[in-house]
C-alpha cells in the first residue's frame, strides 16, 4: 500500500512540475505574480483586475512587438 | 575600464572553501554563489565516456561506407557533442569573456514592471527562448542541403552552433543584459557610432523583406494546389480569433486551457481537411493556384499587422509556441523509437559539381549559406537582445539560455536533416527540383530524375502518383521549398510509430499545418516589428516624420504597415511567378542575408570585448566572424560576378537581356517574351538586393575595424554599460541546482513572503 501510495505521490509530483512549467510558459499565473509584485512594491494602492492586467499586457506588445525567428 | 564598480560597502563576501558566498544584505541570504571547486573524478570519468561515445558515432557517421546508417547514430553524436560543447567551451567563454556577475541585478530585476521586464524561472525563460527561436529556417535549410549529401550538412550544422551560432546568441544576450535589454540597432549605433548604426537599421529592415518574402514562398509552395493544405491553415484564422475573444471576455488568462482547446481544434481541422478535400466544393473553394495564394497571404500580413494583438497575434502565438515545442518532441521520440536508415549519400555529386538542381553553386560557401538557421542565426541576434535579457533573472544563467537555447535549434536542424535523408532520393529530387526541370508531370519528372547522377533503383511515374496519394495530394512534383519534403518525411517517421500507414495523409497535413502555423505567425510578428523599425527610423529623419514614434497614430500604422507588406509581397510575387523556380534564385539570397545579420552581431560583439580589454580572448567571437564574412562575402560575389548564369544574377540578367535584344522569343527555362521579361526583372532586383546587403555589411564591419584600432591605440568612444545595481534575489544558475545552490534556496524559502521573488519561483 506504502509503495502504490508514494508512487502515485510522485507521479502527482511530476504532473504539478508540468502543468506550473505549462502555467508560467503561457502566463496563466503572471496575474497572481502581478498581485503579488504590486502588494509588495505599492502596498495599499489599487490593483488592476485579471481583465485589465490583460488588457494592459496586450496593448504593451502593440506597442512594442516581441519578434519571431525564422 | 569605463564601468565603475558599485561601492564596495554593499558586497559582503564570505569564503568557505572553494565556495565564495556574496550578500547584498547582511540580514538576507546569498545573492550570488561563486564555486570554484575542481571538477570531481566522477565527472571526469562521466564527461569521458560521453566524449568517447561522441567520437564512436561521428566515425560511424563520417567512415562507414556500408548499405546504412542508422539515423541514431547522428542524435548520439550530436548530443554528445552539444555536453561536451556547453560543458567546456561554453564554460571557457562564461570565465573569461562574460564573467557575470549575481550580485548585480539584472534588468529585469532593476525595472520589473509586470509586462515586459519580468525575472522569470530559467527554465521557462528557456522555453520563451526557443520559442521565439526556432521556426522554419532550420526545418527547411537542412532539407534543402540534403543535395549534397547528408555529411558536410551534419558536420556544420554541429560544429557550426558549438564555435558560432551559440557564441553569437551568448554574447549577444551578455551585452544586451548589460545594457537594458536594449536591441541590436541600438547597441550598434550606440557602440559604433551614427553611420555603422544606420547602415546596421537599413540591413536589419530589407534582410527581414527577404525573411517575411521567402518565408511566405515557403509556405505558398507547399500549399498550391493542396485543398487540404489550405483548409487546414485556413481554419487556423477562427480558432485564433475564438481564443482571442475566448481570453478577452470569459475567461482571461487561462492561456493554457484556451491552448489546449485550440490544439483540439487545430487537429480536429486536420483531420476535417482530409474530408473536404474530397467534396467537389472544397476542390473548388481550397484548391487555389500559388498566385492567388500569394495574394491571400499578403492581405492576411496586412490585417493581421494592424488588428489587435489579442484579436488575433497573441493567441496564435500562443498556439505556435504549443506546436513547437510538442511537435518537435514528438519528432524526437519518432527518431529514436523508428530507427530508420539513411538513403542519402554521405556526399553527393553536386557537393563537388555545384550543378545541383535544389539550388546552384558548390558546397563552399553555398552549403553554409543554405543551412543558415540550424548553424549560425543572425536572427537569434534580435530575440538575444531585446526581448529575453528583460526576463533574465540572474547573468549566470545566460550560458543556459542564449548558448544552450541554440544548441536545441541546431538539434532542431539535425533532426530536420535526418527526415530527409532518410527519403528515397529520387523522390527528394522529384520534390525539390524546379519545374521548369520536371516538366511538372509525375512522367517527365521520373525521366529527369533518372537521369540525375543518383545511386539506387530508378523511380517510375506510378511510384510519384503513388507517393502522392499516400499522403492525400494530387502531386508532389517539384512540390519546392523544403516544407513538403520535411512533411513526407515526417510522415514516414511518425506512421511507423503512431497510428500505421492510414495515418500517413494526416501525419503529412499535420507536420504541413504545423510548418506553416508558426511561419505565419513570423509573417505577422515580423510585419509588425519591422513596421515599428521602419516608423522609429522615419521618426529620427525629423520634421513632420516624428509624428510616426506615436503608435496610436493610426494613419501613421497604416501606411507604414502597408510599406512593409508591399515590400516583402512584391518579392513574393516575385518568387511565386518566376520561370526560373523562386525557391532556387531566392533562397540563397535568404541565407546571405541572414548570414550577414549574423556578421553584423558578431562585429558588434567583437568590438565590445576589445573595449573591455579582453584582447585575448577576440578570437572567441573574432574566428566566427571572420568564417562568416568569408562565407557572406564570397557568396555575395559569386551572386553578383559569377559568368555562370545560373550562379550569377547579373549574368543571367545580361544572358536573358542579350537574348531579348536580339529577337528571341525564348532561352532556357523562359518559354516566351512575358517570361524572358519576368527574369530580367527578377534578376535586376535579387543582383541589386545582393550588392546592397555586402554593402551594409563591409559598412558595419570597417566601422567596427576603425573603431578597434581606436581602442587599440588608447581612444575609443566608451562602452555604454550600465551602473551596476546589487541584486536583492537569488537564483540557481543552471538546468538542474547544485548542492548548494539548494542550501542557499532553502534560506531563501524560509523568509517571510516579503521578498522579490520571480515569475513561477513559488511553485518550487
Amino acid at each position: 500500500m506504502g509503495r502504490a501510495a508514494a508512487i502515485a505521490r510522485q507521479i502527482g509530483w511530476y504532473f504539478s512540475k508540468l502543468s506550473w512549467y505549462s502555467a508560467t510558459l503561457m502566463g496563466d499565473n503572471h496575474y497572481r505574480r502581478y498581485v503579488e509584485h504590486r502588494r509588495r512594491t505599492h502596498p495599499g494602492e489599487p490593483v488592476m483586475s485579471e481583465r485589465e492586467y490583460w488588457r494592459m499586457r496586450h496593448d504593451a506588445i502593440e506597442s512594442n512587438p516581441n519578434a519571431r525567428c525564422c | 575600464m569605463a564601468t565603475p564598480t558599485a561601492a564596495p560597502t554593499e558586497r559582503i563576501e564570505e569564503q568557505d572553501g572553494d565556495v565564495t558566498y556574496i550578500r547584498t544584505e547582511k540580514d538576507l541570504p546569498p545573492v550570488a554563489i561563486i564555486d570554484r571547486s575542481p571538477i570531481t573524478t566522477r565527472h571526469k570519468i562521466i564527461f569521458g565516456i560521453i566524449a568517447l561515445l561522441g567520437a564512436i558515432a561521428w566515425a560511424v557517421i563520417a567512415f562507414f561506407r556500408g548499405e546504412t546508417v542508422n539515423a541514431v547514430w547522428f542524435v548520439i553524436a550530436a548530443i554528445c557533442t552539444y555536453v561536451i560543447g556547453f560543458r567546456f567551451y561554453a564554460r571557457l567563454i562564461e570565465l573569461n569573456i562574460v564573467r557575470p556577475r549575481d550580485d548585480n541585478a539584472t534588468p529585469a530585476e532593476v525595472f520589473e514592471n509586470d509586462t515586459d521586464y519580468m525575472p522569470t524561472d530559467r527554465r521557462v525563460l528557456f522555453g520563451h527562448h526557443f520559442a521565439a527561436i526556432a521556426g522554419a529556417g532550420p526545418l527547411v535549410g537542412p532539407v534543402l542541403a540534403m543535395q549534397m549529401g547528408y555529411l558536410p550538412g551534419t558536420i556544420w550544422i554541429i560544429i557550426g552552433a558549438v564555435f558560432a551560432g551559440c557564441v553569437q546568441d551568448y554574447l549577444v544576450l551578455w551585452i544586451s543584459t548589460r545594457r537594458r535589454g536594449r536591441s541590436l540597432g541600438q547597441m550598434v549605433r550606440d557602440e559604433l557610432g551614427a553611420a555603422g548604426g544606420a547602415a546596421a537599421i537599413i540591413g536589419i529592415i530589407t534582410i527581414m523583406t527577404i525573411l517575411l518574402a521567402v518565408l511566405a514562398l515557403v509556405v505558398v509552395q507547399a500549399l498550391a494546389q493542396s485543398p487540404w493544405g489550405v483548409f487546414s491553415i485556413a481554419m487556423t484564422i477562427p480558432i485564433a480569433i475564438f481564443m482571442g475573444i475566448y481570453l478577452r471576455f470569459l475567461r482571461p488568462g487561462r492561456v493554457s486551457e484556451v491552448s489546449l482547446i485550440g490544439v483540439a481544434l487545430l487537429l480536429l481541422a486536420v483531420v476535417s481537411g482530409g474530408w473536404v478535400a474530397e467534396t467537389a466544393w472544397g476542390e473548388s473553394w481550397f484548391g487555389l493556384s500559388a498566385v492567388t495564394l500569394g495574394w491571400c497571404l499578403i492581405v492576411y500580413g496586412f490585417a493581421a499587422s494592424v488588428l489587435p494583438v489579442w484579436l488575433l497575434l497573441a493567441p496564435r502565438d500562443y498556439l505556435s509556441t504549443f506546436m513547437k515545442v510538442g511537435t518537435i518532441a514528438l519528432l524526437a521520440i519518432g527518431i529514436l523509437i523508428a530507427r530508420p536508415v539513411m538513403q542519402a549519400p554521405a556526399v553527393s555529386e553536386f557537393a563537388t559539381s555545384g550543378t545541383g538542381p535544389v539550388f546552384a553553386g558548390s558546397l563552399f560557401p553555398f552549403l553554409f549559406i543554405t543551412i543558415a538557421c540550424g548553424a549560425l542565426s543572425g536572427f537569434h541576434s534580435l530575440i538575444s537582445s531585446g526581448t529575453t535579457p528583460k526576463m533574465l533573472e540572474k547573468e549566470s544563467q545566460m550560458r543556459l539560455i542564449g548558448y544552450g537555447g541554440m544548441l536545441t535549434e541546431s538539434f532542431v536542424g539535425i533532426m530536420a536533416l535526418i527526415t530527409a535523408a532518410i527519403l528515397n532520393q529520387h523522390l527528394y529530387f522529384t520534390l525539390n527540383a524546379p519545374a521548369a526541370s520536371t516538366g511538372g508531370t509525375a512522367a517527365t519528372a521520373a525521366e529527369y530524375v533518372n537521369n540525375l547522377p543518383l545511386s539506387g533503383d530508378p523511380i517510375t511515374a506510378e511510384q510519384i502518383e503513388q507517393a502522392a496519394r499516400d499522403v492525400g495530394e494530387q502531386s508532389i512534383v517539384s512540390r519546392t521549398g523544403g516544407a513538403p519534403t520535411l512533411a513526407i518525411g515526417m510522415s514516414e517517421v511518425l506512421h511507423r510509430v503512431f497510428g500505421g500507414a492510414g495515418l500517413k495523409a494526416f501525419w503529412y497535413h499535420f507536420a504541413i499545418m504545423f510548418e506553416a502555423l508558426f511561419i505565419l505567425t513570423t509573417v505577422d510578428a515580423g510585419t509588425r516589428v519591422a513596421r515599428f523599425m521602419l516608423s522609429d527610423g522615419l521618426s529620427n529623419l525629423g520634421g513632420p516624420l516624428r509624428k510616426l514614434r506615436d503608435p496610436s497614430w493610426r494613419v501613421g500604422v497604416w501606411v507604414c504597415s502597408l510599406a512593409v507588406v508591399a515590400l516583402w509581397g512584391s518579392v513574393l510575387l516575385m518568387g511565386i511567378t518566376d520561370p526560373l523556380g523562386g525557391i532556387n534564385t531566392l533562397f540563397p539570397l535568404f541565407g546571405i542575408a541572414n548570414q550577414l545579420l549574423a556578421a553584423i552581431a558578431l562585429t558588434l560583439v567583437s568590438v565590445i570585448v576589445v573595449k573591455k580589454g579582453y584582447l585575448k580572448w577576440l578570437w572567441i567571437p573574432g574566428i566566427p566572424l571572420l568564417w562568416d564574412l568569408t562565407v557572406t562575402l564570397t557568396a555575395s560575389w559569386q551572386k553578383i560576378f559569377s559568368g555562370d548564369p545560373k550562379v550569377g544574377y547579373w549574368t543571367q540578367h545580361f544572358q536573358y537581356r542579350n537574348a531579348l535584344d536580339s529577337g528571341k522569343t525564348s532561352i532556357g527555362s523562359a518559354k516566351n517574351v512575358d517570361q524572358m521579361e519576368a527574369v530580367i526583372r527578377n534578376t535586376f532586383i535579387q543582383g541589386t538586393l545582393s550588392i546592397l546587403f555586402a554593402l551594409m555589411v563591409i559598412i558595419v564591419f570597417a566601422t567596427g575595424l576603425i573603431m578597434v584600432m581606436r581602442v587599440l591605440r588608447g581612444g575609443g568612444t566608451p562602452l555604454t554599460e550600465d551602473e551596476p545595481v546589487a541584486s536583492k534575489l537569488f537564483a540557481p544558475s543552471g538546468l538542474i541546482p547544485t548542492k548548494v545552490e539548494r542550501e542557499v534556496q532553502k534560506q531563501w524559502d524560509a523568509l517571510p513572503q516579503s521578498h522579490a521573488r520571480s515569475v513561477g519561483t513559488s511553485a518550487n
